[in-house]
């Protein structure tokens, strides 16, 4: 048994979650779309995009990069349930590769939030926004957004092995709000008081936010800085960086059940 | 040589021994109790013969592996089925044994026709395509079992399978115990239930603080810590036929309870003599806490 195809099995079961209850996934997307609306129209009017342009068309990336951001939630809940109820243990327990566990979840992960992309995207169209750049940017943007998510995973993965517990679930479910929301995926760093505006364009998420708004042709709302300049650097060094310190956590995460 | 040896073992947790000098020697094929109370080990020991935790010392070897350097060859050869059902709870009972076999190696089609032998052999047929979370207690616990024995696995091992259980549930659960067992699968059962262990294992290890403190047949260990208990509700002298039997008197209940050393028959025909009138009598085996108790006061003190 390959580490690939026992990760590929589990996945599968991830899958196979949704067509026994397809009601989960729905109401994901549902609240994507509800998030999308209440910003788009309820709060849109009243918001400018620095330097020019249609606020819906600004939106519709930083909402793509946040649903990407949320994807850890999931991550971190799925992880930490099977280690709970013993479902991890009893794949530690099976002549299985160490990574088959990690993989499955991977892939089931990924799987779970391109379609979230998809729908986000065809969503978008139908409410006005417009890809103005050309199809190999564009796709090079939902790559971007799905590298994003990459990393959210490793980080859910960490969180749901080391924590285990409702605890550490509700915690990220309530984290990810201020961290989503300090960064430029739903508004400007540039209409926020300086210092504030400073740590929002820091944030991985403004990065991959502005690459995608660049790429798929769309204002992005920033007209000096690193971030104008580099935005899809940023974009791919970030979620990088991010994988390369939490792949290895989840990895001595996974070991230490051990112990 | 022994399916399931342990000698030595230690781990520690903190500053617990949860682990302190365990051994353990299981032959091919039978059913071994480990029985004990909480926290005396059980799980740990579990754990580290199943190389889901990694020993301070001591040397563990299943189906002829060691569970430390050849921990691929253990997991290859045993099945566990863990304190709290691990199976898809979203699945159903079918999906969960499909999705097991393919993970053992079994090819779609022999994953299938093997989940269907397991379905049919744990009464679970009718139940196969329903999630499992529509399942009783009773039928969780038959599916967990059986996903622990997917490839046919040389040990099996089962970490309380029936607590929380009721007594129906308890003995579905039995009866697959047995019949796993009759199979030619070596059975490492935990349990905290002195009946359970009686019931179901031919040799049992007692365990407390990380080792084992007696171990025999289920015969032998009762000789040890002595008969059953009976419990007889008198009319008559109640402190004459308390002496006269040796046992303890509750004078509210009216009741006096005797260790069964020579037999019920002794026992009435003492109490007829003493022209005392039986309300009532109950048989019941040692408790748990007897167990120990007596058990315990015979380990020297350390």
């Amino acid at each position: 048994m390959t580490t690939l195809r026992a990760g590929w099995i589990i996945t599968q079961r991830d899958l196979a979650h949704w067509v026994r209850q397809p009601w989960g996934p729905i109401f994901g997307l549902m609240f994507s779309i509800m998030l999308l609306l209440v910003f788009g129209f309820l709060f849109g009017g009243a918001i400018n995009v620095p330097g020019g342009g249609d606020y819906i068309a600004y939106l519709l990336p930083g909402m793509m990069a946040l649903s990407m951001l949320f994807g850890v939630e999931s991550t971190a809940t799925a992880m930490g349930n099977d280690a709970r109820k013993g479902i991890t243990d009893r794949f530690r327990a099976m002549p299985i590769g160490s990574a088959s566990v990690a993989l499955g979840r991977v892939g089931a992960d990924m799987a779970n939030s391109t379609v979230e992309l998809l729908v986000m995207l065809v969503g978008g169209l139908a409410v006005g926004w417009r890809i103005t750049g050309d199809a190999v940017a564009a796709a090079l943007a939902v790559l971007l957004l799905l590298l994003l998510r990459f990393s959210m995973l490793w980080i859910g993965i960490f969180i749901g092995l080391r924590f285990r517990g409702e605890g550490a679930t509700s915690a990220v479910q309530v984290l990810v709000w201020p961290i989503g929301f300090l960064s430029t995926a739903i508004v400007s760093a540039e209409t926020m008081p300086g210092w504030l505006g400073a740590i929002a364009a820091w944030n991985p998420l403004s990065a991959t936010a502005t690459a995608a708004r660049e790429l798929f042709g769309n204002p992005t709302g920033v007209t000096g800085g690193v971030l104008a300049d580099h935005a899809v650097l940023l974009a791919v060094a970030w979620p990088v960086l991010l994988t390369v310190i939490f792949a290895p956590l989840s990895a001595r995460a996974y070991r230490r059940l051990r112990a | 040589m022994d399916t399931l040896l342990a000698e030595g073992l230690r781990k520690r947790y903190g500053d617990l021994d949860a682990l302190d000098g365990f051994d353990l020697h299981v032959p091919a094929g039978v059913i071994h109790g480990l029985l004990g109370p909480n926290g005396a080990g059980k799980t740990t020991a579990v754990k580290a013969l199943t190389t889901l935790i990694d020993l301070d010392s001591g040397v563990a070897r299943v189906a002829g592996f060691d569970v430390r350097t050849q921990a691929g060859q253990v997991r290859a050869s045993i099945g566990l089925v863990g304190q709290n059902p691990a199976v898809d709870e979203i699945l159903g009972g079918r999906q969960n044994l499909v999705m097991f076999g393919r993970l053992y190696g079994l090819s779609k089609a022999a994953a299938r026709a093997r989940a269907d032998e397991l379905l049919d052999v744990f009464g679970l047929t009718g139940a196969a395509e329903r999630a499992v979370s529509t399942y009783s207690g009773g039928m969780r616990r038959r599916l967990d079992i059986a996903a622990g024995l997917v490839l046919t696995p040389a040990v099996l091992f089962l970490d309380e399978p029936t607590t929380g259980l009721d007594p129906r549930a308890r003995n579905e659960v039995w009866t697959s115990i047995r019949e796993t067992a009759a199979r030619g699968t070596t059975v490492l059962l935990t349990t905290q239930y002195l009946d359970e262990a009686d019931q179901l294992a031919s040799e049992i290890s007692v365990m407390n603080h990380g080792r084992v403190i007696a171990e025999g047949s289920p015969e032998a260990l009762k000789r040890k810590i002595g008969g059953d208990r009976v419990t007889v509700t008198l009319h008559g002298p109640l402190d004459e036929a308390a002496r006269a039997l040796g046992g303890t008197v509750d004078e509210e209940t009216r009741t006096i309870t005797v260790e069964v050393t020579e037999g019920l028959a002794a026992i009435v025909r003492t109490l007829d003599a003493l022209d005392a009138s039986i309300e009532d009598l109950q048989l019941r085996r040692p408790t748990l806490d007897e167990v120990f108790l007596t058990l315990t006061e015979k380990e020297p003190v350390t």
